[in-house]
């Protein structure tokens, strides 16, 4: 037993200085009734060299953004994941540490913790950021509780444009509160402002846009925020940090709340988790937000140091009145996020989004001149768009997969109204290289 | 008295430099490169965000001496109680980075990504037979999220049969996170007082259960770290009346092929990976919060479920009745392979083996503290143990002191004033893969602690000097928070 490492004669000495014969003494509160009286049936211990070649054999199964052309978005994206950020996480001092719930002995947890929440004030536009929440759909579903317990109103309104995963993580957390959940429909790809303005009543809590939306669209934040505003809800705007580099910061067009997925800065995307949930709010609003938050102070010589603060918001002392229920956050993505955004710096961050942008057109334009291929929607549009296809989607994705391309993903699961539709997402990483064989197999899949 | 120690006191922000640049990014490869050209201007931000310009040595020396102000498992022993501070494999890390699964999309067709379900087919499942339980979800991103799923299926599981039970009980040993997922899933709580030890008072649970009781939430092994004994009366008790069970499964450490939540008579049960799976904590997360049930909660299991037909994997979302998402995709898979290769390098020897040493690692810590620190509760322990500085605090020295002086003694600090019913509670939690060595170096601080207590407690009271930075005013930093860095003059 490698990870244990007390010698059989250590065990003895040990529990002759407990003054019991075995360790089944020490068991003796468990009734008998209560006690396995078989080994558990899991698979044998496994040797090193062995695990890794069935490990080796399983992964290889999947289809992964090294060996094929990935234009897979719909919450998680392959960015560029610069080289540093491996090496640093992997120093046990960050990684085998837990909250930092000794502060003396956890500097360089506080530390990067209020480095990230400062980057992500900046990039949202927002006063303050919290040190992370699970992902981007549980983020928006803790803006909505926030919202409603901040308004005291029990309905939200949320746009057709936010991803669908995430309005339904959204209905599952309002089912507690019994907050009633109303969409706001699109048209031509965005949120259909008059019918918005419709749904809105002196009982919505917030309405919830999407910038860029699920398909990529480029919302009217300003409209939605003052349709929200006007009704005395709050706005709250999901928006991916890594594209905000470039784009318009949520905060300067209205937001009350930004949250949403921050994978694409650095975070692996593993097939979809762990991620990284962002929370930003408003500085009125801190003393409501969900999770944990590290505060600049002083020692007791007057030196800078930092801690946990404003914890009475949290479970471990509030308990059921707590402003959440959430305790282990994505630390160790949120440093992921904090070095992704340290070496990017201000004008690589910028600059991915532009090579996004510049890309994901360059592909649009290309995959329209496709005869029976469409672009779905007429709004501009950052780095993901929708195509309508002559053929079923899910046909398409399967034949272009023996391409070594991931061509994309397919509405219809998601959204039976887009059934022949498909979702692409371009990034920096593809080049135009892949995007023309693309071009060329999705020519030859719906020929 | 310490003067100002020399250390490293810089923010990322204040190492920029304008123009200078860490990034490597192509040039552009497709005629029009100019967003200009390609947004509308009004999504075009007016100004550059406020971002670090600095070099790659630059991040590199400055997150490697951030770290260097940390204690973690592969520095120190971390006898944090409830939090299972084991030791993370190292080959754990490097089968969560093989690019078939950590450049996975989730959202890549379910053919080409076989390998991924396979693996999250067969963790759940060895979950299951490790806890006794039917189903297991492994959607829950962390113990908390798993909860409010447990929770949310019990509530539907009693709406399905036309029952509305508003109420849950739970112990006022339980963690903080139990009563705050299950007000967040719609119902009150209603918090039952436990005996000293820890245990469920059965009088006082027998007063509380009735027809507008959903669920009793309870801790095996209990907070004090004691099991609770009368376990198979609770759960017939709770059953009779309709009232389903749950398990919060922080301490499972202790439990591993010793006995199953699931035989135990346990409808629910959520699971730690970053506990008892050897998953890192990374200071503070991500962790995986599986959530295991026994056959009638199975038509509320959040969506999509992993199912094998045939040889294939798929995600089955056709589950009217289910709960919903949790998150936006299928779990914390990273934390997936993590749990699922310490499980086949463990074997079920392997398994039993671990919780045999947490309790055994934990009496040897009790017994040798005993006589200097009181105890919580008489008897042996499962996998931590609680002791009281109470009499440290009849000579000015309490609980959060201590923790303070261990930090000098290189030690990180067990958890303090947890659970709320030990006056001065200590809580530690020495898990399976330390030495004894390591135990008696750490038996012997808290020992000389308790010492000074007595004969010099300035030192303790003092302590920390030998950190990064002195005690920190708490106080101070939640009156006026500053949250994020702001430049000199702004």
């Amino acid at each position: 037993m490698r990870y244990i490492s007390n010698t059989p004669a250590q065990q003895r000495e040990m529990l002759a200085t407990i003054g019991v014969g075995s360790i089944e003494d020490l068991l003796a509160r468990i009734p008998a009734k209560a006690r396995l009286s078989r080994p558990l049936n899991v698979p044998a211990a496994m040797a090193e060299s062995d695990l890794i070649r069935h490990l080796r054999r399983l992964s290889a199964k999947n289809a992964n953004a090294d060996d094929f052309a990935c234009f897979l978005g719909g919450g998680s994206y392959d960015h560029t994941i610069p080289s540093p950020i491996n090496h640093l996480i992997l120093r046990g001092e960050f990684f085998t540490a837990y909250t930092p719930y000794q502060p003396e002995a956890s500097q360089g947890t506080l530390r990067s913790i209020f480095e990230y929440q400062t980057m992500m004030a900046e990039l949202t536009g927002m006063d303050v950021a919290n040190a992370s929440l699970y992902d981007g759909a549980s983020s928006v579903a803790e803006a909505v509780l926030m919202a409603h317990a901040v308004t005291e109103r029990k309905a939200a309104v949320i746009s057709k444009g936010v991803n669908p995963l995430y309005r339904q993580v959204v209905e599952t957390y309002c089912e507690g509160p019994a907050i009633r959940l109303k969409s706001a429909p699109l048209a031509e790809g965005v949120t259909d402002l008059d019918a918005l303005r419709k749904s809105v009543s002196a009982q919505t809590a917030a309405v919830v846009v999407q910038y860029p939306n699920f398909f990529g669209c480029l919302e009217d934040i300003k409209a939605a925020g003052e349709i929200a505003h006007a009704a005395g809800a709050l706005l709250i705007v999901v928006a991916d940090p890594v594209n905000l580099g470039l784009l318009t910061p949520p905060g300067a067009l209205g937001a009350d709340l930004v949250v949403g997925e921050g994978q694409g800065l650095g975070v692996p995307m593993s097939f979809g988790g762990p991620n990284l949930g962002v929370f930003a709010a408003k500085q009125e609003l801190v003393r409501r937000m969900p999770g944990r938050l590290v505060g600049a102070t002083v020692d007791l010589d007057g030196k800078r140091g930092f801690v946990l603060t404003l914890q009475t918001r949290e479970q471990h002392i509030r308990r059921e009145k707590a402003t959440s229920n959430i305790c282990t956050n994505v630390a160790l993505c949120a440093l992921m996020a904090t070095i992704y955004v340290s070496v990017m710096g201000k004008e690589g961050l910028r600059k991915v989004g532009e090579l996004s942008t510049a890309k994901a057109h360059y592909a649009a334009a290309a995959f329209a001149k496709i005869p029976g291929v469409a672009l779905t929607f007429k709004a501009p549009f950052f780095k993901e768009f929708a195509l309508t296809l002559p053929k079923s989607p899910e046909r398409v994705v399967k034949r272009l997969i023996k391409d070594k391309i991931l061509g994309g993903v397919p509405l219809k699961t998601l959204d039976r109204a887009y059934k022949d539709c498909l979702l692409v997402a371009v990034t920096e990483k593809r080049t135009r290289d892949d995007i023309d064989a693309y071009a060329a197999a999705l020519a030859a899949a719906v020929a | 008295m310490p003067t100002a120690r020399p250390g490293y006191d810089k923010l990322i922000f204040e190492l920029s430099t304008p123009g200078r640049h860490a990034h490597s990014l192509p040039e552009c490869d497709v005629p029009v490169s100019d967003p200009a050209q390609l947004l509308p201007a009004q999504h075009l931000r007016a100004t550059a965000a406020e971002l670090p310009e600095v070099s790659e040595v630059d991040v590199i020396r400055h997150y490697s001496r951030l770290s260097q102000m940390n204690y973690g498992v592969d520095t120190h022993f971390y006898p944090l109680g409830s939090c299972t501070m084991k030791y993370n494999p190292k080959i754990n890390e490097d089968m969560a980075r093989l690019p078939g699964f950590l450049r996975l999309h989730p959202l890549a067709p379910e053919a080409a990504s076989q390998g991924a379900l396979q693996l999250m087919h067969e963790l759940a499942l060895d979950l299951a037979e490790v806890s006794g339980m039917d189903h297991v979800s492994l959607q829950p991103a962390a113990g908390a999220q798993g909860e409010l799923a447990g929770v949310l299926m019990i509530r539907a599981y009693h709406l399905a049969r036309g029952e509305r039970r508003t109420k849950v009980l739970i112990p006022d040993s339980a963690h903080g996170t139990n009563p705050a997922s299950t007000a967040l899933a719609g119902f009150s709580v209603v918090e039952l007082k436990s005996e000293a030890n820890g245990d469920v008072d059965l009088v006082d649970l027998e007063r509380h259960l009735g027809p507008d009781v959903a669920a009793f939430m309870i801790t095996q092994p209990n907070t004090l770290g004691l099991f609770e004994s009368k376990i198979h009366q609770i759960t017939e008790m709770c059953h009779a009346q309709g009232v389903q069970v749950y398990m919060d499964g922080a301490n499972f450490n202790a439990i591993l092929g010793i006995t199953r939540p699931g035989d135990l008579g346990f409808d629910v049960c959520h699971f730690n990976l970053h506990k008892t799976f050897t998953t890192p904590h990374g200071g503070g997360g991500p962790g995986s919060g599986p959530v295991g049930i026994k056959d009638h909660l199975a038509p509320f299991l959040p969506t999509p479920v992993v199912v094998k037909e045939g040889d294939e994997y798929a995600l089955d979302w056709s589950r009217p009745q289910s709960i919903g998402k949790l998150q936006a995709f299928w779990g914390n898979f990273g934390m997936h392979v993590r749990a699922w290769t310490y499980i086949r390098t463990m074997g079920p020897d392997g398994l039993r083996a671990v919780s045999d040493n947490a309790v055994l690692n934990a009496n040897y810590v009790l017994r040798r503290l005993e006589d200097h620190y009181d105890r919580s509760a008489p008897g042996p322990c499962m996998h931590e143990c609680v002791v009281s500085a109470r009499r440290q605090k009849k000579l000015g020295i309490t609980a959060m002191d201590i923790a303070k002086r261990l930090l000098d003694l290189g030690f990180y600090a067990p958890s303090t004033y947890f659970p709320l019913i030990v006056e001065e509670a200590l809580m530690i939690e020495p898990t399976e893969t330390e030495s004894k060595e390591t135990l008696d170096e750490f038996c012997d601080a808290m020992i000389q602690i308790a010492r000074e207590a007595r004969e010099s407690p300035q030192i303790i009271l003092d302590a920390p000097v030998t950190t990064p930075v002195r005690r920190l005013d708490q106080t101070g930093a939640a009156r006026q928070p500053r949250l994020k860095w702001t430049p000199p003059g702004a």
